[in-house]
């Protein structure tokens, strides 16, 4: 396993504008992922072109950017699901790139994903479901996965529907499935949740209600949370850090305030867009 | 920067080369879909194996699927069976009785429904039902991510989806055609002695005397094999559809026409085969 470089400034952060500049990595207290010079191709098409990015430990991270910059290939190198073509991920002082498909799922433990549309099994209902990772990596009796799975449906309100835990997937709302698929992420309590655009397709109340959501659940349960999204309203609402991809790079990484005062023109053009913030004249250059 | 390199203007070649070269990669391109073809399957199919003899064995998965694909499966094949065994004698005894020879429908219907009818209509019967079904599946759930699911908790897809589907019809398939052979020889049974007044103790005997257990052997022979193919045709299929409703259609009409065409192409190679093995009696 590789050893990641001594950082001489383990706090260091990425500077507005062009972020991982330094390329540090290394296990402290502040960064939890640190992913430098990251490429992706697929056939003609170079999705990822260097992605240098921070994920801060026990924040809600967001990465933003349009439809087809690349958010998704992005999230899927971070859990391990697609390999780069070049470039370091360090996971808690780790280079996870080198890793073996064996270390790859020892890693995956770490993390839970969110799927866009929940991605429930539908052969199974809702505790099968929510049970699924703690049924296949550990050997636990069925009072201890019910309690789990209890406990859970109680914390993200979803005990009080009626006989939810025997239901299938095509019976819940949109809302009930997002629940129960963050309930799956959450059963094996990972550190890192990663949501993929988790409030796509939701009418704006229903947006509110997962923003709510993954708030509360990074608070309650201490977790890093990493939200792929376009959507700014929630971005702003949610988000301790914002990381713009645009054109397989990073653009921008900042607190919230730190972005919606950078001049970076994609970002401007973004924000500006969503209505957030009044166009400049002239526009993007 | 203006400068070239060699690496950005490669050394020129003459027209009769080009051609050459053009000429070649047009040859040998239908070559490489045929090798990717059977390739990307052997490739799967090759994975899905190792992944028998890898922790946890999901004994459950296996029963599920061998409910699908062959208690499912038991309707239709007992109908189509019936059927079959009832029409080949109708067409057994037409030809035969220009000979006057219809006392041999029985060992004529008996070895064609071992070695040939219940191994390749049970193969197509399945295909149609289960293999249709197993390729909607997987593709509904590759679609929906399911699929990429099952990988964020370190679960081998292929170990977890194929390898329980293509076992199980393996080891269905040879009992189904057993099923087949058994419902085929009562149809062909019912219609002749009943229907075409053909004598009972003629049709045991011609049955008994022609038919030998290796006319079984090779018809379950098929049958296993036949489960493979329609099987690794069917799970290749769904497991990489790309977009949505419409391929996942798509996805599963090919998965029929793929398995039929694998079951009459083996088919056809493996009677070489068996006929080296146990050459026909004369």
């Amino acid at each position: 396993m590789n050893q990641p470089p001594v950082s001489t400034d383990p706090n260091s952060s990425p500077a507005i504008g062009v972020p991982g500049a330094n390329p540090l990595a290394q296990k402290d207290e502040r960064w939890q992922i640190r992913v430098r010079g990251l490429n992706k191709t697929f056939g003609p098409q170079h999705v990822l072109r260097g992605v240098d990015l921070d994920i801060e430990r026990g924040r809600t991270n967001i990465i933003i950017g349009g439809s087809g910059q690349g958010k998704s290939v992005m999230m899927k190198h971070l859990m391990g699901l697609l390999r780069p073509d070049s470039g370091q991920i360090w996971v808690d002082g780790v280079d996870v790139v080198p890793f073996t498909d064996r270390e790859m799922g020892k890693l995956r433990r770490k993390f839970g994903m969110v799927f866009q549309y929940a991605a429930l099994f539908d052969s199974m209902n809702v505790v099968e479901n929510i049970a699924f990772p703690l049924i296949e990596r550990y050997r636990l009796s069925r009072d201890e996965i019910m309690e789990r799975v209890r406990d859970l449906l109680r914390r993200l309100d979803l005990a009080h529907v009626d006989g939810i835990e025997k239901k299938i997937p095509p019976e819940l709302s949109g809302g009930q499935r997002k629940r129960v698929g963050l309930a799956r992420a959450l059963i094996d309590r990972p550190e890192i949740l990663l949501y993929d655009e988790p409030t796509t397709g939701l009418d704006p109340v229903a947006t509110k209600n997962v923003d709510e959501m993954i708030r509360r659940t990074a608070d309650e349960f201490g977790v890093t949370s990493v939200v792929i999204s376009h959507d700014m309203a929630s971005t702003f609402r949610i988000g301790d850090r914002i990381s713009m991809l645009d054109q397989g790079k990073i653009v921008v990484s900042g607190t919230p305030e730190e972005v919606l005062a950078s001049r970076q023109p994609a970002l401007r053009e973004f924000v500006e867009t969503s209505g957030l913030v009044a166009p400049e004249q002239g526009g993007r250059e | 920067m203006s400068t070239t390199s060699s690496a950005e203007n490669p050394p020129e070649i003459s027209p009769v080369e080009r051609k050459l070269r053009v000429f070649l990669e047009h040859l040998s391109a239908p070559i490489w879909v045929i090798l990717n073809y059977f390739g990307e399957r052997a490739i799967m199919l090759g994975k899905a194996m190792a992944a028998l003899f890898r922790a946890p064995l999901r004994v459950r998965l296996f029963l599920d699927q061998m409910e699908f694909v062959g208690v499912g499966s038991l309707p239709i094949i007992i109908l189509v069976g019936f059927f079959s065994g009832a029409v080949s004698a109708q067409q057994a005894i037409t030809a035969l009785r220009i000979f006057n020879q219809e006392r041999f429908v029985g060992a004529t219907v008996g070895i064609s429904l071992a070695q040939e009818l219940a191994p390749v209509f049970t193969g197509l019967m399945i295909t149609a039902r289960a293999g249709s079904g197993m390729a909607t599946e997987l593709g509904s759930m590759r679609i929906t991510e399911q699929i990429d699911a099952l990988s964020t908790f370190a679960v081998d897809p292929i170990q977890y989806l194929v390898t329980p589907r293509v076992i199980a019809t393996t080891l269905i398939m040879p009992v189904m055609g057993m099923v087949f052979n058994i419902v085929g020889l009562l149809g062909a049974f019912l219609f002749s002695i009943y229907l075409e007044h053909i004598d009972l103790g003629q049709f045991i005997e011609q049955l008994t005397y022609w038919t030998d257990p290796k006319d079984y052997i090779i018809g379950a022979t098929k049958a296993l094999v036949f489960g493979v193919t329609l099987s690794i045709a069917a799970c290749y299929q769904g497991f990489t559809v790309r977009g949505g409703a419409k391929e996942v259609g798509l996805a599963t009409t090919r998965a029929v026409v793929a398995g039929s065409v694998s079951i009459l192409v083996v088919d056809y190679f493996l009677i070489d085969a068996f006929h080296i093995l146990w050459p026909p009696r004369s």
